[in-house]
């Protein structure tokens, strides 16, 4: 069995609905979303723009589903998909696309570009025209489990360092929990305070959590590759263990796409509704706060701002909740231009850190959200997102930038209350 | 009002009938005066043209009817007298019309024939109604059909006058479904120059205008491309109607007896045909200068237009549609709704077709064999 | 043929056949588009939903704050023409005569010298819109032949009604004729180029802000 033209053409014909169709119909070329899409912004390049990384699929639509386009397609007028354009286009679906959903917020017929990327993303991935990291990636995920292929004795390691560091336990398997957490990739390997800060401020809390020894891994490769029988796979993982455990709620982590992947997209692809609620950790830490069980002490004297991760913010509705969490802690906390729902993208988003030949763009395009950070003039960035912040830190690497990233929980953990603990850890140490 | 017997004392030239008549030359410079300013002429032509028309010789005329109401007829006796446009029927010799003459048959029919002959290739020809080709019983006379007396009585004219809508372009027996298989004098006639006159019926100072022009120059006067004369009907009555400032403001009649139309604004929603019709009523007006039909609170009906009677409905506004109803645009939203089922059914049976192709994408099947 | 023959035309039957493959258009194309059905969404959608799709339907009418700088030619063209054109078709009087005639609805109308101004404004808007499209290059890579027939099917009603209007370049019935034949091309088109927009929109704003709203976020 292999992947096949057909077989992409066929996904093509499954996913388009009355919403694409709309989409489609309603376009009039006006070329406004290219100046929302930070890959035309900084690099000027036409082939960038939204709707025509979306023109297979639209002729797709126009051949099969339109009267007109089947009759140009029954006197052969049409011109027909091939390999060669998908291949073609395989750049400008996946490199050049973040999902990030700004073109969406601007079209002025209001047409959902990212709904309809995310689908055609169905038909590249059938036809074999997703690129050779995602599928590296996806096959990880699918056949170890992670798709930076982590398992369990990995995330073992590091609870046992998170119960030396902390004194407190970190809870496995328990069932009945209410919540069960979950992780990234990125936070197992690369922040693993990521852990350590969530035990203290549960701990803290009184809240009942627990950790699934086959269910550790939030993010979904077969969302960003586009697969939904892949990523049904994926996150089916998840609520086979959220529903052995009987737990009330599934926390996904400071990660976007896993908080789309199991909050958004889960329960369709599953089909049926969740007997749980999935929430992101910033509306459970928000929760907490407003519960008074989120105490913290002291203010962060530095000048902060928050990069809004556009899974979590644009399209995934979580804009209040970080402000609100750092208006406890943070002295002198600073909005970047165009913050919120209308943030724009760190530029790695939907699999683009992923695809290695797609890094130079990636740094290319980051040059957008450099300037929106000088801007505020700080030196310490937040955000609620491990891939985020894994390809910003990179960029500002790249760019000779001395500005640190730390993650929202990790910092609200500096500042956290605690009876019978050990002393607030410096607030200037930073990530090690 | 010819009298036979009088046909034989009238004096040579119209000067010499005119001093006989005891009109003052003063008087008639007035209305030369007049009738250049109708023309469109400069004033200064007005003393040029006394001129003319006082040496110019008393013009043969013969005005032959035919499908016609003989409201055209009725219109040209309008021109009040005691006012001069009276007096020009005695400056021009009218031989022969069958409701006007005093003679009548063979003696009628005698009057045509001799005056074709005594002015073979001078006379004036008007006509006013229009001819049947259908079935040429269907209007004749003395036995002849309008046609073949159009056709012989054409020959030796100098040029013809086509006066009213249905002489000029077919009018009210044209309109369909035509029994008559009525046509206009220019649709029979092609080697003559022939002035259309058009209105149902036309505004006889109109008419005498346009005799006193080939009386004046001896020929015919600028026509447009529907043959009209352009110094009348140069200009729709739209552009010359009282009422076009309200139209401007948007303020329109809505009914006949509204208030809006007691403040005489714009009847356009009322159908007035104004914008289209080009026609001098406006400034000329009729009855002596008194009014015209929308000063006198009706919408202009486009009567000197050709084909006006058929041009959609008199009462609705020129820009509704003619004919179209909302119960059309139900059947065509019906058979809308019918089509897009059925392509609803094909683009449902597309997809199933696809849901059911379908095969379950697994990580071996995402990239494509090398072949 | 007179030019009074050729209105009678464009008002009789070429209206009426013009008009019933319009309406009979846009069903169809409305029959294609619902028809394709939409999977309900399993997730539940969050309890406070600032955003709908009824809201996105009229918000989406202006630009988002910031894009305007981005492509003022774009926004500030393309309001001048939609909003010359509306006004152009609903309140010159004799179209809202057009418009009692068929539907029973009527308001009143706005002095023709104002509408003639928007009708102006509209045309110049439509010819720099297509100057812009032609240099830029986004927009000169997206687009077709449909666009530039859509372009000059929008532009034939507006400029043959100002030529009428003001009597210029043609005789005035026949202007009027062309006037009711340039519209006529256009209803005929609009279901089937991108022209549909004028309907489409608002359903694709409607699912646009519906999907956002599901997410807690208005668009």
């Amino acid at each position: 069995m292999t992947a096949s033209l057909s077989k992409g053409i066929n996904a093509f014909k499954e996913v388009i609905d009355a919403p694409i169709a709309s989409f489609f119909s309603s376009c009039v070329h006006c070329g406004l979303c290219a100046e929302a899409c930070l890959f035309y912004t900084e690099t000027g390049e036409a082939k960038y723009t939204p709707i025509h990384k979306l023109e297979p699929l639209r002729r797709v639509w126009q051949q099969e589903y339109t009267l007109l386009g089947s009759l140009g397609k029954l006197l052969s007028l049409s011109k027909p998909v091939t390999d060669e354009e998908l291949t073609e286009w395989e750049p400008l679906v996946y490199d050049s696309c973040t999902l990030c959903g700004c073109c969406s917020m601007v079209c002025p017929v209001g047409n959902d570009l990212t709904y309809m990327i995310r689908k055609m993303r169905e038909g590249m991935a059938a036809s074999g025209h997703a690129p050779e990291d995602l599928i590296a990636a996806t096959t990880r995920a699918i056949t170890i489990g992670s798709p930076m292929g982590i398992k369990w004795p990995a995330v073992q390691a590091q609870i046992k360092h998170v119960q030396a560091d902390t004194g407190i336990e970190v809870p496995v398997e328990r069932e009945g929990a209410d919540y069960l957490v979950l992780m990234s990739s990125m936070e197992i390997i690369n922040f693993p305070e990521y852990l350590s800060a969530l035990s203290r401020i549960f701990k803290q809390a009184g809240v009942s959590w627990t950790l699934a020894s086959d269910a550790f891994e939030a993010t979904n490769s077969g969302i960003q590759i586009g697969s939904s029988d892949l990523a049904r796979e994926i996150v089916s993982r998840i609520v086979v263990a959220a529903e052995r455990l009987k737990v009330k709620c599934v926390i996904s982590p400071e990660c976007g796409h896993a908080f789309t992947a199991l909050r958004w997209e889960g329960p369709n692809l599953m089909g049926r509704p969740f007997g749980f609620e999935v929430k992101h950790i910033l509306e459970v830490l928000d929760e907490l706060r407003a519960a008074g069980k989120l105490k913290t002490r002291g203010k962060d004297n530095r000048p902060l701002t928050y990069h809004d991760p556009c899974q979590i913010a644009r399209r995934g509705g979580v804009v209040e909740q970080p402000r609100r969490l750092l208006s406890e802690i943070a002295a002198d906390f600073r909005e970047m231009p165009d913050a919120g729902v209308m943030n724009w993208c760190c530029g790695g988003g939907g699999g683009v850190s992923a695809i290695t030949r797609a890094e130079p763009l990636r740094l290319q395009v980051f040059k957008i959200k450099k300037g929106q950070i000088e801007a505020t003039g700080v030196q310490t960035l937040v955000t609620a997102c491990a891939n985020c912040r894994i390809v910003i830190e990179e960029a500002l690497e790249h760019y000779h930038m001395k500005i640190e990233v730390v993650g929202l929980t990790e910092l609200l953990a500096q500042y956290l209350v605690e009876e019978n603990a050990s002393p607030i850890p410096s607030p200037v140490s930073g990530r090690g | 009002m010819k009298q036979a017997e009088q046909l034989d004392n009238l004096p040579g030239t119209v000067g010499e009938g005119l001093t006989q008549r005891g009109i003052s030359r003063r008087e008639f410079l007035k209305f030369c005066s007049s009738l250049t300013a109708l023309l469109a002429l400069p004033p200064s032509m007005a003393s040029a043209m006394a001129e003319a028309i006082s040496k110019a010789r008393r013009q043969s005329v013969i005005w032959l009817s035919f499908q016609e109401c003989t409201g055209c007829t009725e219109s040209i006796t309008r021109s009040h007298s005691p006012t001069l446009e009276n007096l020009i029927f005695d400056l021009i010799s009218l031989d022969y019309h069958h409701t006007l003459q005093a003679a009548s048959a063979e003696a009628a029919e005698h009057a045509r024939e001799q005056a074709m002959k005594d002015n073979a290739g001078k006379y004036l020809l008007i006509v006013d109604g229009s001819v049947p080709l259908g079935n040429p019983g269907f209007s004749t006379i003395a036995g002849i059909s309008n046609h073949d007396m159009l056709v012989e009585t054409a020959k030796g004219a100098a040029a013809i006058v086509a006066v009213g809508t249905c002489a000029a372009y077919g009018g009210i027996p044209k309109a369909g479904p035509n029994p008559t298989g009525a046509v206009a004098v220019g649709d029979i006639i092609k080697d003559k120059p022939i002035i259309n006159v058009p209105g149902c019926p036309p505004i006889p100072v109109v008419m005498t205008g346009v005799l006193v022009h080939f009386l004046t120059f001896g020929s015919i006067p600028e026509l447009d491309e529907l043959g009209r004369p352009k110094s009348f009907y140069g200009e729709t009555i739209h552009d010359r109607c009282y009422r076009r400032p309200f139209y401007d403001q948007g303020k329109f009649a809505q009914s006949f007896d509204d208030e809006a139309a007691r403040q005489g604004w714009c009847l356009f929603k009322l159908g007035c045909k104004g914008p289209v019709t080009y026609n001098a009523c406006a400034t000329t007006k009729w009855n002596d200068g008194t009014s015209f039909p929308i000063q006198s609170g009706h919408g202009c009906i486009g009567c000197s237009e050709p084909n006006f009677w058929d041009a959609g409905p008199l009462y609705k506004a020129l820009s509704v549609p003619a004919s179209a109803t909302s119960e059309m645009l139900g059947a065509a939203a019906a058979v809308g709704a019918a089509a897009g089922v059925a392509i609803t059914w094909h683009n449902r049976s597309t997809k199933a077709a696809a849901n059911t192709a379908h095969e379950k994408v697994t990580v071996q099947e995402l990239t494509q064999e090398k072949k | 043929m007179s030019h009074l023959d050729l209105l009678t035309f464009a008002r009789g039957s070429a209206l009426n056949w013009a008009l019933m493959l319009c309406v009979a258009g846009v069903v169809l194309r409305l029959f294609e588009i619902f028809g394709l059905g939409r999977k309900a969404d399993l997730a539940k959608p969050r309890a406070a939903r600032p955003g709908s799709g009824w809201r996105t339907m009229v918000t989406r009418s202006l630009p988002p704050e910031g894009m305007l700088k981005h492509d003022p030619v774009t926004y500030i063209g393309g309001y001048v023409f939609h909003l010359g054109l509306l006004v152009t078709i609903f309140f010159f009087a004799p179209h809202i005569e057009f418009i009692r005639s068929m539907t029973g609805l009527s308001w009143p109308g706005l002095p023709a010298a104002l509408v003639d101004a928007l009708a102006v404004a509209a045309m110049a808007a439509l010819g720099t819109l297509l100057a812009h499209r032609l240099n830029n290059l986004v927009k000169r890579m997206l687009s077709g032949i449909g666009d530039y027939l859509a372009w000059t099917v929008t532009l034939l009603p507006l400029l043959t009604g100002y030529l009428a209007y003001h009597h210029l370049l043609l005789e005035y019935t026949l202007m009027l004729a062309l006037h009711l034949f340039s519209i006529e091309l256009l209803l005929v088109l609009l279901p089937f180029t991108k022209l549909f927009h004028t309907f489409s929109l608002f359903i694709s704003r409607w699912y646009n802000g519906d999907l956002f709203a599901r997410k807690g976020v208005a668009s």
